[in-house]
């Protein structure tokens, strides 16, 4: 039951936050400068089509009916109508989702198979040779673009070794997997980076932790140490990061979807930005928000399921 | 009533590197302890008494160096490998810790920290370790213990934590209990009680305790002996009673002095004056020396063994204090 | 390791020479300082005009005359990764100054005045960070049309909110220290104990993120001038540069990997400059 509150109490918490998630995309487009009618057809359209075109959009209304009008269509579904595809928004990036949607999940399970190992590695060596190495691997990491991670790969492994294709995603379960790989260890291995990096630190905290000490003067065997004590409030800290992580994880996927020619919504979003598609940018930006939040929500359940001072208070 | 000594140290010393230099935490400390006996280990926090107790149990060997000899019934186990050192850790030797509220796994029952030390030392199956552990919560006055046991350490007063934290290191029925600070950081009037427990179960399991803390009014109560330490060092070691009464190192002079006993209301409360020096920048001479009210030119110059001063009685000291304190009250 | 914590005072001057030992802080510096000059003065450094067209040497492999090749107009690729280092280096600059500043005013004076600028300053945090930060980024750029300067207005529009987030709870933690509360209780105005007490204590983090925000400026910068919503052609630009050789990857894969070496070598540069100002600044213990 406590639990069941705990979810209420989050989402209730949401509500104010996606108000002004919807505030920000509408004034995204209505303030900055430009006439989104102009910018819908061009230059070359005579002032009685741009007054259809901002009769149709609902521009003449007064900006809070608007507003309204924006809010209560979302809420129902309706996110208008894309210029660039000619099909109704929702469907559109319905149509695109479940691709980026699987090449995050797929990103972020390669970061954690690299970034989990390593870090535990590191804080094991502290300061001894291994973590140096580590460490130094990941800085450069650290510093290296998705786009050009992507870009290295594509050059030597699907170029020129053509162990992989140069583009494009699988029907089949494992061949996504095969051709959405090389994209996602792209993205995987910057955030693996960023993981690693609070990972290790985390690991490190946990070690020195008292309870740790308390369980060595125990006399518990060095595995049960590691795996009962340690492993698990390891994990929290993980999931914590992974979660925090999830926005440069989307950005990261946004870049590899164009370096790879991945037709899911972050090269969606860019197709709608040089196309000047308004309502798609609008409602690729509000998809973004959601899924981010949706991982913020999940990653609050995981650690009250496993942390059980989250789930009593 | 002479019993047998199982706990025999000398020169102890650990040292952990800092950046380049070398901090000397512990620095040849030789003190045993019999069987049943309690010894108090008293000094200013940074003194070296956490240090001295972890590096008992090799628990500090993974942040420093640990040399000397720490010999365990008979057996030398500082140069034994983690594997062997296992089964004497929390099974002949348990410790207890200062911060009941970090020293418990937030993320497990206090059940299962209970029944895996049990594990670990006993061959009871699951049920009998079950029983064992509720046993163990009852024995230190945890009460409803069956239903406690799936409790997690967040539930519980700090108090009731270090009454589990103490269940848990004698569960396994250990000879020698190292208990650092474990008063410390809970209230006053539970101060007593934890106290009383942890002295009433030593006596009922002959079990020898080193019990480490900054107040020589829980020494004064509760030990037979009693071992100062000043950065690193022992310098005044006897029989409590003995000690306390006519100290004859400056250092527990001073200590004593800063225990407020029968002063009129509004006079100013002494307090040791200056600050304990660096661990990594310790002076050539006594450590004790730029604080001390005796100090001789010697003390800068040169080191004072701890020596025999009478019988059963060691302090570190070229110039003795001559029992003042008699002499002042 | 209770009594291991208690260590001699340490000065700040001793400190930055510990920091000055570790090779990692000065490794960034001589990154960044070189980086600079080479900012400031390409012409001195680059070997040809990076803007020579020589349709004799179009595309070729690195060589002793061409160490990063030519590209597909026979322009030398050295030449034109260095006088990039202009914009790069300026970006790393420009997209955070302002955002930093903008930050560190609001954030300070929510995290002092508290009451309901606060509470709706924490709603929009939670808002804007719902957003991935390039999505947003390049949904304002979107709005404003590509290009360098509306790229700086993008990302500061979004960037200063991490920068108030910091400022202000570095802020609310100096409001607990006894010091804030003497300036309260002695009467001085609200702006000098804002500027003069709280600001110089609490402004510390925000300078060391200042740093790994200009590694990631140069990275998000490239990102959005590989993706043709920043610096545009033919201005040389690394993100530009490696776009123009994307189409050649399999003929001359040189155009696009040569000019990410220097966007590798700066983002390293800032952040250990940034690891190193953490250590340095942090407080032992």
């Amino acid at each position: 039951m406590a639990l069941l509150q705990y979810i209420l109490n989050r989402l209730i918490l949401m509500v104010p936050t996606f108000f002004l998630v919807m505030v920000i995309i509408f004034l995204l487009v209505r303030l900055l400068p430009g006439d989104p009618a102009i910018a819908l057809d061009g230059d070359r359209a005579s002032d009685a089509d741009l007054a259809a075109i901002r009769e149709r959009l609902g521009l003449n209304e007064p900006l809070l009916m608007q507003f309204w009008l924006f809010l209560t269509n979302t809420l129902k579904g309706d996110l208008g109508t894309s210029i660039l595809m000619r099909a109704p928004v929702i469907d559109v990036i319905m149509n695109r989702l479940p691709t980026t949607v699987f090449l995050t999940v797929y990103a972020i399970c390669l970061s954690l198979v690299i970034a989990g190992p390593l870090a535990f590695v590191a804080a094991l060596n502290r300061g001894r040779w291994p973590d140096n190495i580590i460490r130094s691997a990941f800085q450069v990491g650290l510093s290296m673009p998705v786009f050009y991670i992507g870009l290295i790969l594509l050059t030597f492994l699907a170029a020129q070794l053509r162990w992989f294709p140069v583009g494009g995603y699988g029907e089949t379960f494992s061949a996504q997997l095969y051709h959405l790989f090389l994209p996602a260890i792209a993205v995987a291995l910057y955030t693996s980076a960023i993981i690693m990096r609070n990972l290790r630190s985390a690991v490190i905290e946990v070690l020195d932790a008292e309870y740790v000490q308390f369980a060595r003067a125990k006399g518990l065997p060095v595995r049960l140490i590691l795996g009962r004590h340690v492993l698990r409030n390891a994990l929290i800290s993980t999931i914590t990061l992974v979660g925090l992580s999830i926005g440069n994880m989307m950005s990261g996927t946004l870049v590899t979807e164009t370096v790879f020619a991945v037709p899911g919504v972050g090269r969606l979003m860019l197709e709608a930005i040089f196309a000047r598609d308004y309502p798609l940018i609008q409602g690729l930006t509000l998809t973004f928000a959601v899924l981010v939040s949706l991982v913020f929500l999940l990653t609050d359940l995981c650690q009250s399921a496993l942390d059980p001072r989250i789930r009593l208070t | 009533m002479t019993t047998q000594t199982i706990l025999d140290v000398k020169g102890l010393s650990t040292t952990f590197a800092r950046g380049n230099s070398a901090l000397k935490a512990v620095r040849d400390v030789s003190f045993s302890v019999r069987e049943g006996e309690v010894l108090g280990l008293v000094g200013e926090s940074g003194s070296g008494k956490s240090v001295t107790l972890r590096s008992l149990l090799g628990l500090s060997r993974r942040y420093g160096k640990v040399s000397g000899e720490v010999r365990w019934m008979g057996q030398d186990i500082l140069s034994l490998p983690e594997r062997k050192l296992r089964p004497i850790r929390g099974g002949e030797i348990a410790m207890i810790f200062q911060e009941p509220m970090t020293s418990l796994n937030p993320l497990l029952t206090v059940g299962v920290q209970l029944t895996e030390t049990l594990k670990a030392h006993t061959d009871l199956g699951r049920a009998a370790r079950r029983d064992r552990a509720i046993e163990m919560l009852d024995h230190v006055g945890i009460p409803d213990p069956a239903s406690r046991l799936d409790a997690y350490p967040h539930q519980f007063s700090g108090g009731m934590r270090q009454r589990v934290m103490i269940a848990i290191a004698l569960a396994a029925e250990p000879k020698l209990l190292l208990a650092d600070e474990p008063t410390t950081a809970l209230d006053v009037t539970i101060q007593a009680q934890i106290l009383d427990l942890i002295l009433s179960l030593a006596d009922e399991m002959n079990m020898g305790v080193i019990l480490v803390t900054h107040d020589l009014g829980v020494v004064a109560q509760t030990c037979e002996n009693v071992a100062v330490m000043y950065a690193g060092r022992i310098v005044e070691q006897g029989p409590v009673r003995q000690v306390l009464r006519a100290p004859r190192h400056p250092y527990t002079e001073g200590l004593m002095r800063s225990v407020p006993q029968d002063v009129p209301p509004r006079t100013q409360l002494y307090s040791v004056p200056g600050t304990p020096p660096g661990l990594d920048a310790l002076p050539t001479g006594c450590a004790f020396a730029p604080r001390c009210q005796n100090v001789k030119d010697i003390c800068r110059t040169e080191r004072p063994p701890l020596a025999a001063i009478s019988t059963a009685r060691l302090a570190a000291c070229f110039n003795p204090v001559c029992n003042s304190m008699e002499a002042s009250r | 390791m209770t009594d291991t914590a208690v260590s001699a005072p340490e000065g700040r001057e001793t400190r930055l020479r510990i920091a000055l030992r570790k090779p990692g802080f000065l490794l960034g510096i001589a990154i960044i300082g070189f980086s600079t000059i080479l900012a400031v003065f390409p012409e001195a450094f680059a070997p040809y005009d990076p803007n020579f067209i020589d349709y004799n040497a179009v595309k070729q492999p690195p060589s002793s005359a061409h160490p990063f090749g030519t590209d597909m107009l026979g322009r030398d690729s050295l030449s034109r990764v260095i006088s990039a280092y202009t914009v790069n280096m300026q970006m790393a600059f420009l997209a955070t100054v302002f955002a930093m500043l903008i930050g560190v005013v609001v954030g300070a004076l929510v995290g002092y005045y508290r009451g309901i600028a606060d509470i709706i300053f924490g709603r929009l945090v939670d808002a804007i960070i719902t957003f991935p930060f390039l999505v947003l980024v390049i949904a304002v750029v979107a709005v404003l049309g590509p290009g360098l300067t509306n790229m700086y207005i993008a990302i500061t529009l979004v960037g200063w909110v991490y920068y108030a987030r910091l400022m202000r709870a570095e802020v609310i933690a100096q409001m607990g220290n006894d010091y804030a509360a003497a300036g309260i209780v002695m009467g001085y105005s609200d702006r000098r104990i804002i500027f003069r007490h709280l600001l110089p204590n609490a402004i510390t983090p925000v300078v060391v993120y200042w740093m790994t925000d200009m590694a990631l400026a140069i990275l998000l910068g490239s990102s959005l001038g590989y993706l043709g919503l920043g610096a545009q052609p033919p201005q040389a630009e690394w993100g530009v540069l490696i776009a123009e050789g994307r189409n050649f990857i399999t003929t001359a894969w040189w155009l696009s990997l040569m000019p990410g070496i220097a966007i590798v070598l700066t983002g390293l540069g800032f952040s250990l400059i940034g690891d190193g100002l953490a250590d340095l600044l942090r407080p032992r213990g």
